[in-house]
């Protein structure tokens, strides 16, 4: 997929360069394309329970910060999309999200575990939900 | 009787089962005949965004070599399978493109399909029901009709994987109608609502119930406010947030009012007049009987 | 006795070995000198003990294999696994239902099978385990037992499941809900065991019972062998 080449030069350290690398290799992403317009955001459904904004975690990603994998943020997502067709750059937000959750996730760390679910849980709770859910947040 | 793949996907066999069963019931009614193959499995929702992601693709691929494998043995009349979840459907899809534009990619897949016959083509198209009634004409599903829903008041709830990624949704993810004309063929009132598209909060249902206590009260009580009856929904787990979750929505907010959520297929099935195998509504929590028959649209 | 296969090179944890080529993996390990005190049991391809993991000469694949039952190929790189750890949830019979969901209730890691069939790959026995599991995912109780029928519990497929899933141990639950609830009790044993309380066959046993060893001798050698 060709994308417009971004006019932006930004000088990073080379951690910092490894990382937006990193993330733009995983998730196929450009980044760079995103000019802060914030309609992610507006449309984005769990917003509440972030603590940085995908708008936000965009731009940590612009300027290669590793914060963000420490976020709130990138577990709450629910991957529906909405960011995705808000985009006025065509920017795949989930995807991003996705890369930064699977730049962590391959490191032996699960979000959620399946010992936390009572008996009761397990029985009441539609298959779709626990495969959904283990697949998305866990190693 | 035209033959079609049918890929039902884990949930419609157990919490679902009112889905499946409504749903074949309708395609019955309307000359197709949903051919499941003996063999599948589930399909791992959702989607894996990662650009070097093999592993998560084998699930879905290996269902869509079923299909291909009930087309070759000339079970089935066509190239497609048809499913009923929103999710398996944007599942299944998503890996087909995968499968079919990712050529690196394609041939991982392929190494890595253990103990198979044969090997996937990429040509199974993947539809959602939705789809095939759309293909069909309206007209002729209204023909099936024999007991309008006149009255009624029908929020479509899309979700999100019915209609997004654009290109992978079955119809405009900005003014989407495909439900509303399948209403508007049952002889109900469809009730355009702002949220029929906002996110139910998905798997987050597992281990943050509240977050999705809140969702689920914006959504209804939007649909309610835009004058709904009840909400349809083409997803078990939307089904399950805004229906049985509802418990943890009275528990949050007291002025909160249940609402009655169905599968669009079990509206089908009692505006077909096909009895109460078929329209299941012995599996919805809130139970939407007494508001039907309050309209007139059940007998007991 | 004379054994006049030709011999064949094997290694076991890593050692060279000059085997008969003709010898299982099992019988192959003792003529090198293994005496075994773990993954050895009935050596006859039933009781699961001898499950083992090796590689070919040449060759990337790891196959698993039952020790008493694979002959020995020039080249394999043996390792046994003598016990494979996993945790089998206590579970009282009596109190489960074979609901849609007990399956999952009980073994929820069901949920993250990724239907890679690497299970199927390694299985021994033919079994096909990923539909097994998948069955067992989806409720499916009755199919899940069937498929499972053959199982050993030899571990093997569960050493390699990504997903971290024991098909064997969901195979043993998914077959007993079976037998109780769905299969329900075999009649003819009911009816049998109700003769044998009425006392049909007391004077028989008691003949039996009282007589010599030469008549039970007697009896022994010219008995009746079905032969169908």
């Amino acid at each position: 997929m060709s994308y417009p080449k971004s006019k932006l030069v930004l000088r990073m350290g080379p951690k910092n360069k490894y990382f937006k690398d990193r993330v733009t290799e995983l998730s196929g992403e450009n980044v760079d394309l995103c000019f802060q317009c914030g309609a992610c955001s507006s449309g984005c459904p769990m917003t509440q329970e972030m603590d940085y904004l995908p708008s936000k975690i965009i731009r940590m990603v612009q300027l290669g910060l590793e914060e963000a994998l420490e976020s709130k943020t990138i577990w709450v997502c629910t991957t529906c999309f909405n960011c995705e067709v808000s985009c006025p750059r065509g920017i795949d937000i989930a995807n991003v999200m996705e890369a930064l959750r699977q730049l962590v996730l391959r490191k032996k760390y699960n979000r959620v575990s399946l010992d936390d679910l009572s008996p009761e849980e397990l029985r009441d709770l539609p298959q779709i939900a626990i495969v959904s859910n283990q697949r998305k947040l866990t190693a | 009787m035209t033959r079609l793949a049918y890929y039902p996907g884990c949930t419609l066999k157990t919490n679902a089962k009112n889905f499946e069963d409504s749903a074949i019931a309708t395609a019955e009614k309307l000359g197709i005949e949903l051919v499941e193959p003996e063999r599948w499995n589930c399909c791992g929702t959702v989607h894996s965004l990662s650009t070097d992601d093999v592993m998560h693709h084998l699930a879905p691929i290996r269902n869509l070599l079923r299909m291909e494998e009930l087309s070759n043995a000339g079970e089935v009349d066509s190239k497609q399978v048809v499913t009923l979840c929103a999710m398996c459907y944007n599942t299944l899809k998503r890996s087909n493109t995968v499968f079919n534009e990712d050529s690196d990619r394609k041939k991982k897949i392929r190494d890595n399909m253990y103990k198979e016959d044969i090997q996937y083509s990429g040509n199974i198209e993947v539809l959602h029901y939705l789809e095939v009634l759309r293909e069909m004409g309206w007209d002729k599903v209204k023909e099936s009709v024999v007991k309008p829903l006149n009255g009624l008041k029908v929020a479509p709830y899309y979700g999100c994987l019915l209609l997004r990624p654009r290109g992978i949704g079955i119809d405009d993810t900005d003014n989407p109608t495909i439900m509303e004309d399948m209403l508007e063929a049952l002889g109900a009132e469809a009730v355009k609502f702002a949220y029929s598209q906002k996110c139910c909060g998905s798997y987050n249902t597992v281990h943050m119930k509240e977050v999705v206590a809140d969702l689920a009260y914006k959504i209804l009580k939007q649909a309610e406010e835009a004058g709904a009856d009840m909400l349809i929904t083409a997803c078990p787990l939307c089904e399950y947030n805004l229906g049985p979750r509802q418990s943890e929505v009275e528990k949050k907010y007291s002025v909160f009012k249940t609402i009655p959520v169905v599968y669009f297929t079990q509206l089908m099935a009692l505006a077909f007049g096909l009895g109460e195998e078929a329209t299941a509504f012995t599996g919805n929590k809130p139970d939407p009987r007494p508001l039907l028959r309050d309209k007139g649209l059940l007998e007991d | 006795m004379e054994n006049n296969a030709e011999l064949v090179t094997i290694y076991v944890m890593g050692k060279k070995h000059k085997v008969p080529g003709d010898l299982t993996i099992m019988k192959a390990m003792e003529y090198a000198g293994h005496q075994f005190t773990r993954g050895a049991g009935c050596r006859g391809g039933f009781c699961g003990a001898c499950a083992t993991l090796y590689r070919k000469k040449g060759s990337y694949k790891l196959e698993g294999a039952l020790a008493c039952q694979k002959i020995v190929e020039d080249g394999m790189y043996i390792a046994q696994i003598p016990f494979n750890p996993a945790e089998k949830i206590t579970y009282n019979l009596e109190e489960l239902r074979p609901d849609a969901n007990t399956m999952l209730e009980y073994y929820p890691e069901l949920s993250r099978c990724l239907a890679c069939n690497t299970c199927t790959k390694a299985c021994p026995q033919d079994i096909m385990v990923m539909d097994c599991v998948q069955a067992s995912l989806r409720g499916d109780i009755t199919s899940a037992a069937q498929l499972s029928f053959d199982c050993i519990s030899c571990g093997l497929c569960a050493v390699r499941c990504p997903a971290e899933i024991v098909p064997y141990n969901v195979g043993q639950l998914a077959r007993r809900l079976y037998a109780k609830y769905i299969d329900g009790p075999s009649q003819h044993v009911m009816d049998r065991v109700k003769e044998v309380e009425e006392g049909k066959y007391d004077d028989e046993i008691t003949k039996l019972m009282n007589a010599s060893k030469d008549e039970l001798a007697e009896l022994y050698n010219n008995r009746e062998i079905d032969l169908r």
